[in-house]
């Protein structure tokens, strides 16, 4: 293995397309000094900053009731009741000791209010107000980050230097083995792509990064590449299940997570967070929004977003922009990213989970594979000592109309002319504020994120057999649904290997045609002979699963040994059209 | 920008003066100062020396100009009523002076094709649905204007010229870009509908015209209420099908861009549409009608472009693919009747 962790280094010194090239490169902190973090000085000043997120939040639930007293009462009174449902059906051990006593006490004061027919209508008024308020701030108080400067500059030094370690124990033979740098993190890790303009443009204004999501791992794994490229932190909402588990909770805690609670789909809970994200935004603190929502549980790239976050973006460049920042300080860039990955730890019960939705729409417990930090620990240490690679690509900087922006930051039309992302916002001379019209900016920063991440997704050796192979099985079966394919016996399925190698070779040649037009892009390794690549994607694809979604049999030709698996790792290579060809 | 803030005098940009767009100008300029854009530079004298267009009076409000940067500089909303031939040339020739504040409501009910580089229609063996723009696809595509909207409905240009009452709609996305349509445009006579759903608005304008045709040749051919009664329903029927392939909703079919715009064409001999049709079950060949009108009938063009879409979507539109082999290949018109009604519709309604 590490003979070919040196192929692929070697190899990526040859001169190529300039983003699909990685060079190996130390980058220097764009802030040194910490107290100019952004996120730093956000966590000296959080008790003000949650009550501003809390007001500001409860301002906002005021506006959407319409001031209706009797339309607040019923956002209150169904809050409480989904609250108590949470808590009887679903808690988790993160949940704070005092959650049913705060839940009781707002009962109280509801069932009061509504009973009390003597106080006139202003005062009543007043009490809800005040109930909402103590809700807001506790939610605020809840979702915000607990950044320490401290834990997160410890965090950073375990994730380089400790797994650094892991890394060359395994690789570099003899004695030296425990005390070698031959290899570090970043060999493992590709970064490739615009991180320069990234790390420009992090001085000057706010970066939203938004990523694909397909692991847990996903969260640290970019935490560290912030490190890497010498960016502050950024915040990010992590799922609220993660910090049940104690490490992930230190992990996230330190890299700037605020929490993000999938249970809770409250009126009021929904618009803080949305709040306490704008907000941060405002604050000039840069953030980090996985925007599929959730790990995607198909394998495919992300195409419907969940946009709640995403419009924080585009609000708060608005309320930017009406404060009157109209320079590069107060812009907020959008930059897709897209990790790539030959295996993904939690497959198998993402795509039965995918299934179980798709086959029947029905309710589904959020579960976590990531259950117990032996779990996890024991992944990362197969991870980090058999090798399996991962590239990790940065796209172009976009503002939040999806326009390009050139290395100042201004925003391009396709013709490269610089245009004022302001002017969207205004109407009759004005920046103003609309919400429809900010919701439907929304669905197209949307769409254009989508289309970046197709475009910059780096096809791999795995994706590349797991796409051919599914296909392949697909054409002989062309009688049968998804699902009753994916029910097949798994012994009756071989692909001859002479017939498989052809049609390898026609997915690829169409891919390198869409790289060729800009559409996509590929991993080095797959620009070697055809047998290489295919060697190298069975080897690679899914590689650490119990059941292997394909492996050569011994008479050479090709087979599966879980057809789901097989789908998931296919399903990478959505959305290309590729399937045409079969 | 220098624009003003009340929008009691924002002057509104006019692009083309077809007799629709002629028409907008009018009704524009009853309540703010109007700048139209006019290829032919004869019409542009005699707008601002005269004040008439082809001699009728118009009022001292318009203004004409050959001059898109002018416009552009001048107007935050322009109306582009620009036949979708010269669609997508027009667009261009604007785009370096359009700008994200600007809102573009366009009228054109026709389709643009969107082929890879250096093919034609007739290279394609077949198009799919990211080959065909509508109009406001075409501005999104071609400028970095994003609210964007269009004007659609019975609105036949003759009688909104006489101020006769009629009702439109204003399709956008965009909630403000309705509103700025219907306070631009509303009056006494003339109604201003609202709709979120642009690409079925289009769509319902734009489909509605090969019925339109059809119609004409049944009138041509002498044939009465009865067999219009049916063309009028099955087309309705064909249309929804199309439309709903091409991504428009149910809703707007059925509502006054649709329904309303397809009952006015398919009885108004002031439709060209419909007078296309009419002068070919007359005998006349299509050649010599689209060389005696003095403007474009866009259900031809649409004809060829959806029968080359039906194709590669493997569905059936029978009145289009008939069209088509009359219009193109010489089918006689009674042939085609004598197909149709042959063919096997078993269902009345089966969309709803």
């Amino acid at each position: 293995m590490s003979n070919l962790i040196f192929v692929i280094f070697v190899f990526n010194l040859k001169p190529e397309a300039l983003t699909d090239d990685y060079i190996k490169h130390k980058y220097d902190p764009i802030l040194p000094q910490k107290d100019e973090w952004p996120v730093v000085k956000l966590s000296k000043s959080r008790k003000e900053f949650v009550k501003s997120v809390a007001e500001a939040s409860k301002k906002r639930i005021l506006g959407l009731t319409g001031g209706n007293v009797a339309v607040l009462k019923e956002e209150l009174e169904t809050t409480l009741y989904r609250e108590k449902l949470r808590i009887k059906q679903n808690p988790w051990a993160v949940d704070p000791d005092d959650d049913y006593e705060f839940w009781n006490n707002v009962k109280g004061s509801l069932l009061q209010l509504s009973a009390d027919i003597s106080t006139p209508k202003i005062e009543k008024k007043k009490k809800y107000i005040a109930i909402l308020d103590e809700i807001t701030m506790r939610y605020a108080e809840e979702i915000a980050s607990n950044f320490k400067h401290t834990h997160y500059k410890f965090t950073r030094s375990i994730i380089t230097s400790g797994f650094a370690r892991l890394l060359n124990a395994a690789r570099v033979k003899g004695v030296k083995r425990l005390f070698s740098n031959q290899y570090s993190l970043q060999d493992k890790i590709q970064i490739i792509g615009e991180t320069e303009q990234l790390r420009d443009l992090a001085s000057k204004g706010t970066i939203i990064m938004v990523p694909t999501h397909f692991s847990n791992l996903d969260s640290i794994l970019i935490g560290w590449i912030i490190s890497v490229l010498g960016l502050p932190p950024f915040i990010y909402g992590a799922g609220l299940n993660l910090f049940n588990i104690d490490i992930f909770a230190y992990f996230m805690n330190s890299l700037g997570a605020y929490k993000v609670d999938r249970r809770k789909k409250n009126l009021p809970y929904l618009e803080t967070l949305k709040t306490y994200s704008s907000e941060a935004i405002q604050f000039g603190v840069h953030s980090l929004f996985f925007p599929g929502g959730t790990r995607s549980r198909s394998g495919k790239i992300e195409s419907k977003l969940k946009l709640g976050l995403l419009s924080t973006a585009i609000e708060a460049q608005r309320a930017n922009y009406q404060k009157g920042i109209n320079d590069i300080s107060g812009k907020v860039f959008i930059v897709p990213v897209t990790i790539n990955y030959h295996f993904v730890l939690e497959a198998p019960s993402l795509i039965k989970e995918y299934l179980s939705i798709t086959g029947q729409e029905r309710y589904y417990a959020e579960s976590d594979e990531f259950s117990t930090s032996y779990k996890i620990s024991k992944f990362l240490f197969k991870f980090f000592t058999k090798g399996s690679d991962i590239s990790v690509s940065v796209g172009k900087a976009m503002d939040v109309l999806g326009h390009y922006v050139d290395k100042d930051g201004n925003s391009m039309d396709k013709n490269g002319r610089i245009i004022e992302t302001r002017d969207y916002f205004i109407s009759n001379g004005e920046v103003n504020l609309d919400t429809q019209r900010e919701e439907e900016y929304t669905n197209r920063l949307g769409n254009r994120i989508v289309e970046e991440f197709h475009i910059i997704n780096r096809v791999f050796s795995s994706h590349l057999v797991a796409f051919t192979a599914f296909q392949m099985i697909k054409k002989q079966n062309k009688k049968l649904d998804l699902f009753n394919l994916l029910r097949l016996p798994e012994e009756d399925i071989v692909l001859v290997y002479e017939e498989f190698k052809k049609e390898v070779q026609r997915v690829l040649d169409q891919i390198f045609e869409l790289k060729a037009n800009n559409k996509i892009h590929v991993a080095p390794h797959l620009r070697r002979g055809i047998d290489e690549i295919i060697s190298h994607g069975l080897d690679n694809v899914g590689m650490y699963h119990a059941k292997r979604p394909l492996v050569k049999n011994s008479e050479g030709n090709i087979i599966t040994e879980d057809m789901s698996l097989l789908y998931f790792y296919h399903n990478r290579l959505d959305g290309y059209d590729l399937e045409k060809l079969f | 920008m220098t624009l003003k803030n009340s929008s009691e005098e924002k002057t509104i940009g006019v692009v083309g003066l077809g007799s629709f767009g002629t028409a907008i100008a009018r009704m524009l300029a009853e309540k703010n100062p109007v700048v139209a854009y006019a290829r032919r530079a004869e019409l542009v004298d005699e707008i601002n020396q005269n004040h008439s267009i082809d001699g009728q009076p118009v009022s001292k409000n318009i203004i004409a100009t050959q001059d898109p940067e002018m416009l552009c500089k001048s107007c935050e909303i322009l109306f582009f009523m620009v036949p979708s031939s010269a669609f997508q040339e027009v667009v261009r020739a604007f785009s370096p002076y359009l700008y994200p504040y600007h809102i573009i409501i366009h009228g054109t009910k026709g389709l643009c094709l969107n082929l890879p580089n250096g093919k034609s229609l007739s290279d394609m063996k077949v198009i799919s649905r990211e080959n065909i723009l509508t109009m406001s696809e075409v501005i999104l595509k071609e400028t970095v204007v994003v609210r964007v909207g269009c004007l659609a409905g019975p609105n036949l240009a003759k009688e909104l010229s006489k101020g006769q009452p009629a009702a439109t709609v204003v399709a956008s996305k965009y909630n403000e870009v309705i509103h700025q349509g219907q306070n631009l445009l509303r009056s006494d006579k003339f109604q201003v509908y609202g709709n979120s759903d642009i690409i079925g608005v289009e769509l319902s304008g734009v489909l509605k015209n090969i019925i339109a045709i059809a119609s004409g040749a049944l009138a041509g051919l002498g044939l009465g209420e009865n067999a219009k009664g049916l063309l009028i329903s099955r087309g309705m029927v064909e249309l929804i099908y199309l439309g709903n392939a091409l991504g428009g909703s149910l809703k707007s079919f059925v509502g006054l861009a649709g329904i309303g715009d397809l009952v006015t064409t398919c009885n108004s001999t002031l439709s060209r549409n419909y007078t296309v049709g009419y002068r070919l079950a007359q005998g006349e060949s299509l050649e010599t009608i689209q060389n005696t009108m003095s403007e474009v009938a866009e259900g031809i063009n649409t004809v060829r472009l959806m029968k080359t879409f039906v194709e590669g979507t493997g569905m059936r539109a029978p009145i289009t693919e008939n069209l088509y082999k009359v219009l193109f290949e010489d089918l006689l018109i009674e042939d085609a009747l004598q197909y149709l009604m042959k063919y096997p519709f078993s269902v009345d309604v089966d969309f709803l």
